[in-house]
């Protein structure tokens, strides 16, 4: 530490000082502060600092029961972790991909068993402390964006589960980038501030007068899942706020809708609802996930049934009781749908929409997609969801088949796209219009990749 | 009556502006290259160029062409005089039902209009949304390739006379 050395020279100069005036008691005031700097800085260091574990050699297949990987690799699919820790089209859990945060670009690390580059020389120990406390093996703090805020609260058995299936993965040797982060950010101890003011054990108690599933769901979203970390407002030091939890956050650029009373979704969902949403990709009523949430429902499809049902009953109770004002808001059907086929001619946007949208959206039977109306994004508070989704469509993951939605960046241009989304939003008729779209529907294509 | 510019023309065309391009192509205007797939964005039988983007016109109503520009596959040669896609694409045999062909050439075309150089991995992602159901892929594939050297080497001969001069 370089904090006492740079203390004790301050001192001896200020001594020096003291033999003429100002006189003894503001030597004395002076040494009191030195003092305190010296105290602080050793109880800092006390509190940041964290001790090297050992390495070991990297534990062989035969080392973990196959019962404990094939439970790891369920939970690393709740936990989400391939898509921080992949880079787009690169090597499983070689890490690289750049996280962008408010405070700078963090790259996440590899977390193959590669013994260089990856974890392959961490024990199990120093595997359960960086989960749980997000120290790594070396004893160097890690940066919140890995959500040990949440998994701290994963249990012993999981955490082996967890090692037994990443300790098993194909070694990849490849270093990330260095960070890019101004200072103090890129001062690591600084981390130990935040994480005695945000890291508590606590996220999720076990309450006897509940079911088991959803006591097991609470276990998974507030921890492994960690929900929150999208769902959930931040404050000024990139920590969820537990004032309003899962009132509604951000992600990639994305909306993550609130998961409360306070949800936008004009029909309150059920857990039937948010059972098939998370299981099959697509609920009637809702729609189907989109941005950084379409991941995370393709990831819950190496899931079991029953991990998939004990999280959708939890989010359901998290919602429980929807507001008066939404059960007021129960959907309705426009009165006059129009369709390709519509006998009055239409113009501009509403020709628009019913040659272009109106063959899946118009909540007709028969039609494929969610009925407009009832669509979260179109009832949203913030129009850039619906504003991504009409850009880039929805896409399925790599190898599977054809887009939910196709993207529609080169058909219509940004006025188009924000005149047909005004139009859609009157005709759901619940929220007042939203301003300025063409100049954000011009933002956010302008900072898309064309490819 | 509405006017949209396809293929450098600009023609009249009597249908609700709801109507999807793809239907005033083929049913009013006689150009029948763009074919009818899915009717949902989701095979790109229909793809053809608006202001040099690949799009699906069977999603795209009239109401939004007011001053674009359409190009279909009718619009990149003639059977006389095919362009250098249509051509490489005969080159190769790259169709073998043929259905899905004005689709992919028009998706390519919007590819090598921006760059005559490309990773396969470019070209795979670029083409992805069309589908092929004989599964030709691969000729498709080597076709765009084809095209895309022809072009290059057609600019490179004023480049070579230039440097030998």
């Amino acid at each position: 530490m370089s904090k006492p050395d740079l203390a004790v020279s301050d001192n001896s100069r200020r001594n020096r000082g003291a033999d003429r005036k100002p006189g003894r008691w503001a030597w004395r005031g002076l040494a009191a502060l030195v003092a305190i700097a010296v105290v602080a800085g050793a109880a800092f260091a006390a509190i940041a600092w964290r001790p090297e574990l050992a390495p070991v050699v990297t534990p062989a297949r035969a080392a973990f029961a196959p019962q404990d990987i094939e439970t790891g690799a369920a939970l690393a699919a709740i936990g989400n972790c391939d898509v921080c820790h992949t880079v787009p089209g690169g090597k499983f859990y070689a890490g690289g991909r750049a996280l962008p945060t408010p405070f700078g670009t963090i790259y996440a690390t590899n977390i193959t068993p590669d013994p260089a580059t990856g974890i392959g020389r961490w024990s199990e120990e120093a595997f359960r402390r960086a989960l749980r406390s997000g120290v790594a093996r070396d004893g160097h703090h890690l940066y919140p964006v890995f959500p040990y805020d949440h998994f701290i609260d994963v249990n012993d058995g999981d955490s082996h589960a967890l090692y037994a299936f990443l300790m098993t993965r194909t070694p990849v040797e490849q270093s990330a980038l260095p960070n890019d982060l101004p200072f103090p950010f890129n001062w690591r101890p600084v981390l130990a501030l935040w994480k005695a003011l945000y890291l508590h054990h606590g996220g999720f108690k076990t309450e006897a007068a509940q079911s088991a599933d959803w006591n097991r769901g609470g276990y998974l979203v507030e921890g492994l899942a960690h929900c929150g970390a999208c769902h959930t407002p931040r404050n000024a030091q990139g920590a969820e706020r537990r004032d309003r939890k899962f009132a509604g956050g951000s992600s990639e650029g994305w909306d993550a809708p609130a998961l409360n009373q306070t949800s936008p979704a004009p029909v309150p969902w059920t857990r039937e609802q948010l059972f098939a949403y998370l299981r099959r990709g697509v609920d009637d009523v809702h729609g189907a996930p989109a941005g950084p949430m379409a991941p995370v429902v393709h990831n819950l499809a190496r899931v079991p049934d029953a991990d998939v049902r004990a999280i959708a009953t939890y989010v359901a109770s998290i919602a429980d009781a929807p507001s008066p004002a939404a059960a007021a808001n129960a959907p309705t059907r426009p009165a006059a749908p129009t369709t390709v086929t519509s006998t009055t001619e239409l113009s501009g946007a509403a020709a628009i929409f019913a040659g272009a949208c109106g063959g899946c959206h118009s909540g007709l039977p028969g039609a494929s997609a969610v009925d407009i109306a009832r669509s979260t994004a179109i009832n949203a508070p913030d129009p850039r969801n619906a504003i991504r989704v009409v850009l880039d469509g929805i896409t399925p993951p790599p190898g599977e088949r054809g887009p939910l939605m196709p993207p529609f960046a080169g058909a219509f241009t940004d006025q188009q796209i924000a005149d047909v989304l005004s139009y859609a939003r009157a005709r759901a008729g619940r929220h007042p219009a939203w301003n300025d779209l063409g100049s954000q529907v011009k933002a956010i294509r302008q900072g898309q990749s064309k490819t | 009556m509405t006017q949209i510019n396809i293929n450098g023309r600009t023609r009249e065309v009597d249908a609700d502006p709801a109507t999807p391009l793809l239907y005033v192509l083929r049913n009013d205007l006689e150009l029948n290259g763009a074919k009818f797939g899915c009717g949902l964005g989701q095979c790109g039988a229909c793809t053809v160029l608006v202001d040099g983007e690949a799009v699906f016109s069977c999603l795209l109503p009239l109401a939004a062409l007011d001053g674009r520009a359409v190009t279909t596959v009718e619009g990149l040669g003639t059977p006389e005089e095919p362009g250098p896609l249509q051509r490489a694409f005969v080159e190769e045999q790259a169709a073998q039902c043929g259905y899905c062909i004005a689709g992919m050439i028009m998706r390519a075309q919007a590819l090598l209009a921006r760059t005559r150089t490309f990773s396969e991995q470019d070209l795979r992602e670029h083409m992805q949304p069309n589908l092929c159901r004989c599964g030709t892929h691969m000729r498709i594939l080597r076709a765009v390739r084809r095209a895309a050297a022809a072009m290059r080497a057609a600019e490179a001969v004023p480049l070579r006379k230039e440097a030998a001069r």
